[in-house]
């Protein structure tokens, strides 16, 4: 051996993995000024075996999600920086009319997202552009004539070299890693085969291996090394001629999940149709050991035999050709997580242990760049909640619900997933304590992080001939999947006598002690030193000033602060206040989300039902508004807080999990008389909030915008420092470069005569057509969209620059290739349904 | 013309061995398998030959459960069919390899002109099992060929020795056993694989004899880096590495 | 005692044999040998030379050249005769199919590829014989009076015990059917290269040479140094050589003073047929490289690059 490599005995920083992510890592890292970074791989290098050594390097760059679409964007940026990318364009063809139109749909995603001179394409067009293919087969293509192929082992290694050269780096190839020390819940080394390596910071940027890496530290990873399947076959005739290694559009078969490329004289066929094919990180054999590379494995030609169909089918003259022969193939492993994104940032379990995982080549540099910030400056620059590590609760990092969910969702890759698809594996995880009562009400259940949610309640669907048009019913399949008018009917009955709701997915988290108060004033934009009692809903902002939650805090106490927040983001505003506790432990974090349920009761009748059950004053006065304290309801005992996310009176009921299912037979029963019924989650997720202009995180929210933006800035900023709070201020004396609209549609009837209803993210347009950009270059597009029952129509919401957002501003917006027209109603956050909150607050 | 070819499927390996716990065979769990180069050249001359002459191509091969996967391949190279000894493994005592290989050919019925084996089995390299089995059948043999012709019901076969070439006349029915080198085996094509779905695979039963070579134990050599002394790079290792060749007298 | 059955081509030996006698000569001193064929009596000096006494000459005139079973039948004959404990030969394509004809038509045993034998009882021996391509070593018991073995290549050295061997003729008993399969013909003649198995010096390429046009600096060293050029299994894949060339378990093991390997990786089967070599030295541009490990002399560098400049060195030290 040359000379034996010796690890140092200490870095700033140590980076496991030199595949894309990991190079990528090491680079943005040492761009942002730090220094003493160690890089580990086991492998060799430039390929240490992973699974970018085998990818197939191409990249389509429109994605239906906003932060996946953003961070391939910001990869090809620095892929084309580097010299490494190759456009050749690239078309998603169609077989099937579903397909057709999920392909308009991604026109659409390619429009809000800004992935420009994007075309939908004829088979003639098709054929003219890829001469090989069998334009009978295809009804049509959507063209992306961004599309490149890049080099992905050279961009990692431009990536470490200029690490390398700005003296940031060393490099340990074919180093393994044996353990991770953890110290007081912290990161403190990185024990490798060439020597223990002290250290605050570790990032496990190593793909399919990276569970088996991060449980050393005791911290959980919940992926899946998986196959993908390709073959390449060759010499092509046809390609002959070709120079360099790609020339010729890339086609992606949506319909057969599968994919070719042309690849110097040879043609690659790609596959995500097979059965899942799923792996454990142990079963991985070594690079020694591995005939090809560790995540090259045996390819299984049984599961490609109905792909080598399809292939012959779309491009006979090259498939077809007996002439041509496979020249490699393998069963390519790559890395899939439950819900199908990414796995970024700092471990909830282990400080100073980030993970950079289940990253795509089209996505490395630019997560390489967003993890630096993230780890550097405490934030990235494109909001990556629907990626933070952070997100999974308990039973989701179980390997079976890992395997369950990654060979439901294997599929999906080229699949068309509709915006409310539920998963069907692994359910039934999380019951409420109304479970039984819900089934017995015909509930439709859909899943939030876990739990099962009554969604609507058949028992209700009398409702919706009671209510009649006025429920907007829906004729188009697409816009009526997971969807029922009943959803509409229960909102207009609750609007007229009361309903309740299962709020039990709610997160809870008591911040408790005597800097309990300094934990939420730092945490929580708003006025947390309120008197006890008090219910403050409040932002919760990034360093930068944008989203990085939004929730209510109560104050139960003097040193006693109840912290309650949507199911889906739990975990993660769990972590960002665990975050914020101080050192010397004056504060704990207790976390009550599977001890305490939740029952909301809203509507004009609320109030009757609630105080007929209780002997406390149940008055406007006795208890008013923004304010929760603790009432008997027979035998319970329940904290009872007057808020509402639905725009009725009501309360939010918290009790003891296993007092849950009494408390609901109660309500139930004293309700009877005042015409309640059970609501479900449509209403109060989209229906009820949208009236209200109510914001919800995730769609609206998030950290690329502000609380000016977004229309929440009280008059008054308080004193006390808290989180963001520098930005905010700077905020407040900016012009808004966008702002929070809520629009409606004038006319719903496309050309075939047929009403639609858009379903979210759709790109709003000039009455010409032209696509709007603010001045921070971010798109308008639809952020959430619903019915409003009580308004008769349905809403919109969406940022619009200063120029837009004009109240009766007509606008288009574009739904499945046709444009429909749409009116500003509402700049700001005033609710269009009871502007003044008479039915709130009386 | 009737052509067999006795093929034998290995565990594809990377630059390191690993044994299973008990020492007795090779842990193929995280591996793929593959024919010996030797064995695909078997193929590709067969098919070559059924190309030239007509006839069909006849796998024979003895082993367990997903042999099926090498003699699909083989399939989609342009085999016809196949006969598969059941065994429970492909570590067959070569005496008793060579009685089941030659129980299943006769038993089949088929006259063939020409029974082709590898020369030597990748892993075992027992070297033996075509010799054994032209015995079994009756038939002449010529071992180890790289090159091969057939005209007039005779074999005209070559054998590498040195830079040379020894010529052997074989005639028809024979048995031979062929080495890398001898063609370009083909890539089997996407049409290949499709119609390889469709041909028959028959199986029977292999009656094995005990074993006359009891395995004591397998172990891999420990492989001790020689510790390379590094001559660097550029001229100065240009200048190193004609000092080492003056060195060892292989340079003067 | 033991036999041993001589691989010679017209009289010249296969320096291979020697090693076989000397493997033979470490379990019993009495190693006799068989040589077949005209021209064969002149082994015999050669072969008293590394302490075989006895050569058991078998002729026949209908034997003109090299024929398989006939050899099978001379070696049978001298067993018949003087039962011996074993019978080796190298594990040449002769050796290999000699001692198979006689374990098929004796129903014997053949162990092939030995490094080494232990002579455990009367009819019991263990044997440590190579699998793929010495890269696993498989220990076994066999069961035989009369062991049949090869030896590998290289486990055992060519040991010189000078002395006088005294010639057996015998006639070999042979029928036509052992007649049918003989050599019939030469091609190829040697050509002025060195034969890549004897070469002194093997310069060779692989992955890394990534193509066909750089193997002409190959042979331009090749020639300087008097050596032959050799490629890795990728190389004869691609068609960028000949597949003579090939070093490795499918391909020519060699065993030369020096073995040079520019772009090679190492992979297993590459290993196999190099690592008899004296001296390794491994040209890569990763240091990490499985072939690394067996080297013992390493340049990591751009073969692309260096090749030239050692050519320019090579030729002007050979001309001083």
């Amino acid at each position: 051996m040359a000379e034996e490599l010796k690890a140092p005995t200490s870095a700033k920083c140590v980076v496991i993995g030199a595949g894309i992510v990991g190079n990528s890592i090491v680079y943005h890292l040492a761009r942002l000024g730090w220094s003493d970074i160690v890089q580990v791989d086991k492998g060799p290098l430039p390929n240490p075996g992973g699974s970018t050594g085998h990818a197939s390097n191409f990249i389509f760059p429109t994605d239906h999600s906003k932060e996946i679409t953003q961070l391939t964007l910001e990869s090809v940026r620095q892929y084309r920086e580097m010299g490494v990318f190759t456009e050749c364009g690239g078309i998603e063809v169609a077989r099937t009319e579903e397909r057709m139109q999920e392909l308009h749909r991604r026109m659409q995603s390619a429009k809000s997202f800004e992935i420009e001179d994007t075309a939908m394409l004829t088979p003639a067009e098709v054929k003219e552009k890829v001469p090989y293919i069998d334009e009978e087969v295809i009804l049509g293509g959507f063209w992306t004539p961004s599309v490149g192929v890049v080099d992905s082992l050279r961009a990692g290694t431009i990536m470490r070299e200029r690490a390398q050269e700005m003296g940031a780096l060393s490099s340990l190839p074919n180093t393994e890693v044996l353990d991770i020390e953890v110290t007081d819940g912290k990161v403190s080394a990185v024990v490798t085969d060439r020597g223990t390596i002290e250290t605050d910071c570790v990032v496990v940027a190593c793909g399919c291996w990276s569970p088996r890496i991060a449980a050393m530290a005791g911290a959980a990873i919940p992926l899946t090394p998986a196959v993908h399947q390709m073959k390449d076959i060759g010499p092509v005739p046809f390609f002959a001629d070709t120079k360099g290694d790609i020339e010729w559009p890339i086609i992606r078969d949506m319909d057969t999940f599968m994919y070719e490329r042309q690849h110097g004289t040879g043609l690659e066929i790609g596959s995500y149709a097979h059965r899942a094919i799923l792996y454990e990180a142990d079963e991985i054999p070594s690079n020694e050991q591995a005939a090809l590379s560790p995540t090259e494995m045996p390819f299984t030609q049984e599961d490609f035999d109905l792909q080598d169909e399809h292939a012959m089918e779309l491009m006979p003259d090259i498939v077809g050709d007996e002439n041509i022969g496979e020249k490699y193939a393998c069963n390519g492993l790559l890395s899939l997580t439950p819900d199908g994104a990414p796995i970024l940032g700092e471990t909830p379990e282990v400080k100073g242990l980030w993970s950079a995982a289940a990253v795509w080549i089209k996505e490395g540099p630019g997560v390489g760049k967003a993890m630096a910030e993230w780890i550097v400056e405490g934030e990235p620059e494109i909001d990556l909640h629907g990626a933070d590590i952070a997100r999974f609760y308990e039973h989701q990092k179980t390997r079976e619900h890992v395997v369950a969910r990654t060979s439901e969702g294997f599929i999906k890759t080229y699949g068309i997933i509709h915006p409310g698809e539920q998963w069907t594996a692994n359910r039934n995880v999380r019951l409420s304590p109304y479970y039984e009562q819900q089934k017995a009400l015909g509930a439709v259940f859909y899943e939030a992080a876990g739990w099962e949610r009554a969604f609507w309640y058949e028992v209700n669907a009398p409702l919706v001939e009671k209510f009649g048009d006025a429920v907007m019913p829906r004729t188009a399949e697409w816009d009526s999947r997971w969807w029922s008018p009943i959803i509409n009917a229960e909102h207009l009955q609750m609007r007229e006598t009361a309903g309740m709701i299962d709020l039990t997915p709610f997160a809870i988290f008591d911040i408790t002690g005597p800097s309990a108060l300094d934990v939420v004033q730092r945490t929580a934009m708003r006025q947390m030193d309120v008197a006890i009692g008090k219910v403050i809903y409040t932002p919760v902002l990034s360093p930068r000033g944008g989203f990085k939650s939004d929730l209510t805090i109560m104050r139960l106490g003097k040193n006693h602060f109840r912290v309650v927040t949507g199911g889906a983001h739990g975990m993660a505003d769990r972590k960002w206040f665990a975050d914020q506790l101080p050192a010397d432990g004056t504060a704990q974090l207790q976390d009550l989300t599977s001890s305490m349920t939740t029952l909301g009761v809203w509507g004009p009748n609320a109030r009757a039902i609630v105080q007929s059950l209780t002997t406390a004053d149940m008055s406007h006065e006795g208890h008013p508004f923004g304010t929760c304290r603790v009432i008997e309801m027979g035998s319970l005992r329940v904290l009872a807080s007057r808020i509402s996310y639905v725009g009725d009176l009501g309360w939010e009921l918290y009790l003891p999990m296993e007092q849950g299912a009494k408390l609901w037979d109660m309500v139930w029963e004293a309700g009877q008389q005042h015409g309640l019924i059970a609501v479900g989650v449509g209403v109060y997720g989209t229906t009820g909030r949208m009236e209200k202009g109510y914001r919800a995180y995730g769609a609206e929210l998030d950290t690329e915008y502000t609380v000016v933006e977004a229309g929440m800035a009280p008059k008054k900023v308080k004193e006390a420092d808290f989180i963001g709070k520098e930005a905010y201020l700077k905020h407040r004396e900016e012009d808004p470069v966008a702002l929070m609209c809520t629009l409606s549609v004038t006319d719903h009837t496309s050309s075939s005569g047929e009403k639609r209803y858009m379903l979210g993210m759709e790109p709003i347009l000039t009455l010409d057509g032209a696509p709007i950009t603010d001045k921070s270059g971010r798109r308008s597009f639809v952020t959430s969209a619903g019915s409003a029952p009580s308004l008769g129509k349905h809403l919109l919401m969406a940022y619009l620059p200063p120029e837009h957002a004009v109240e009766g501003k007509e606008l288009l917006v574009e739904y499945l290739g046709e444009r429909y027209p749409v009116v500003v109603d509402r700049v700001g956050a005033t609710p269009l349904f009871d502007p003044n909150n008479e039915r709130i607050v009386s | 013309m009737e052509i067999c070819v006795c093929i034998k499927r290995y565990p594809s390996l990377g630059s390191a061995i690993v044994l299973t716990e008990d020492g007795m065979a090779i842990d193929t769990d995280k591996l793929g398998f593959t024919l010996s180069p030797h064995e695909e050249c078997a193929v590709e001359a067969a098919v070559q030959l059924k190309e030239e002459h007509g006839g069909t191509v006849t796998l024979v091969t003895l082993g367990p459960e997903g042999v099926e996967e090498q003699i699909r391949e083989q399939f989609a190279i342009g085999a016809d069919r196949a006969i598969w000894v059941r065994s429970e493994t492909t570590d067959v005592d070569p005496q008793a390899a060579a009685a089941a290989l030659g129980d299943a050919i006769e038993a089949d019925g088929t006259a063939f002109d020409l029974i082709l084996l590898g020369s030597e089995s990748a892993d075992n390299a027992n070297a033996q099992t075509g010799v054994r089995l032209a015995h079994r059948l009756g038939r002449p043999v010529a071992t180890a060929v790289k090159g091969m012709t057939i005209a007039d019901g005779t074999a005209t076969v070559e054998r590498a020795v040195g830079t040379m070439r020894e010529v052997y006349t074989v005639p028809l029915p024979a048995v031979v056993t062929v080495k890398d080198g001898l063609n370009i085996p083909r890539y089997p094509s996407v049409p290949g694989r499709i119609k390889a779905r469709k041909k028959p695979i028959e199986e029977v039963a292999g009656n094995l004899a005990d074993p006359r070579i009891e395995l004591i134990g397998l172990t891999v050599p420990v492989r001790e880096s020689k510790g390379a002394q590094d001559l660097g790079a550029g001229d100065e290792a240009a200048d190193a590495l004609v000092d080492v060749m003056k060195q060892i007298g292989v340079l003067s | 005692m033991i036999i041993v059955y001589v691989d010679h081509d017209r009289g010249e030996i296969d320096p291979l044999s020697f090693q076989v006698v000397s493997a033979a000569r470490t379990l019993d001193d009495d190693v006799q040998a068989v040589v077949v064929g005209p021209n064969a009596e002149k082994c015999a000096d050669e072969l008293g030379n590394f302490g075989v006494r006895t050569v058991h000459h078998g002729t026949h005139d209908r034997i003109a050249d090299y024929t398989p079973l006939a050899s099978a039948r001379a070696v049978l004959d001298v067993m018949d005769r003087l039962t011996p404990r074993a019978v080796f030969a190298a594990g040449t394509p002769r050796g290999s199919e000699v001692l198979a004809h006689i374990a098929a038509i004796r129903d014997l045993p053949l162990v092939t590829e030995c490094s080494a034998i232990e002579l455990t009882g009367p009819d019991t021996a263990e044997v440590t014989r190579a699998r793929w391509g010495g890269n696993l070593l498989e220990r076994s018991k066999v069961s035989a009076q009369v062991l049949l073995a090869t030896i590998q290549a290289h486990a055992f050295a060519a040991t010189e015990d000078p002395g006088a061997a005294q010639i057996e003729a015998f006639d070999v008993p042979v029928t036509d059917a052992d007649l049918v399969v003989g050599i019939v013909d030469r091609t190829g003649a040697q050509a002025s290269g060195v034969g890549l198995a004897e070469a002194k010096v093997v310069v060779s390429g692989g992955r890394g040479m990534d193509g066909p046009e750089a193997f002409a600096m190959l042979e331009e060293l090749a020639d300087i140094l008097g050596g032959a050029v050799g490629c890795s299994r990728v190389v004869t894949s691609a068609g960028w050589r000949p597949h003579a060339e090939q070093v490795g378990q499918t391909g020519t093991k060699v065993a030369p003073e020096l073995y040079l390997a520019f772009g090679i990786s190492g992979a297993t089967q590459h290993i196999a047929g190099c690592k008899s070599a004296k001296t390794l030295i491994a040209v890569n541009t990763d240091a990490q490289a499985p072939i690394m490990t067996h080297a013992d002399y390493a340049v990591v560098d751009n073969l692309h690059t260096l090749l030239p400049a050692l050519i320019e060195k090579a030729r002007a030290a050979k001309g001083a």
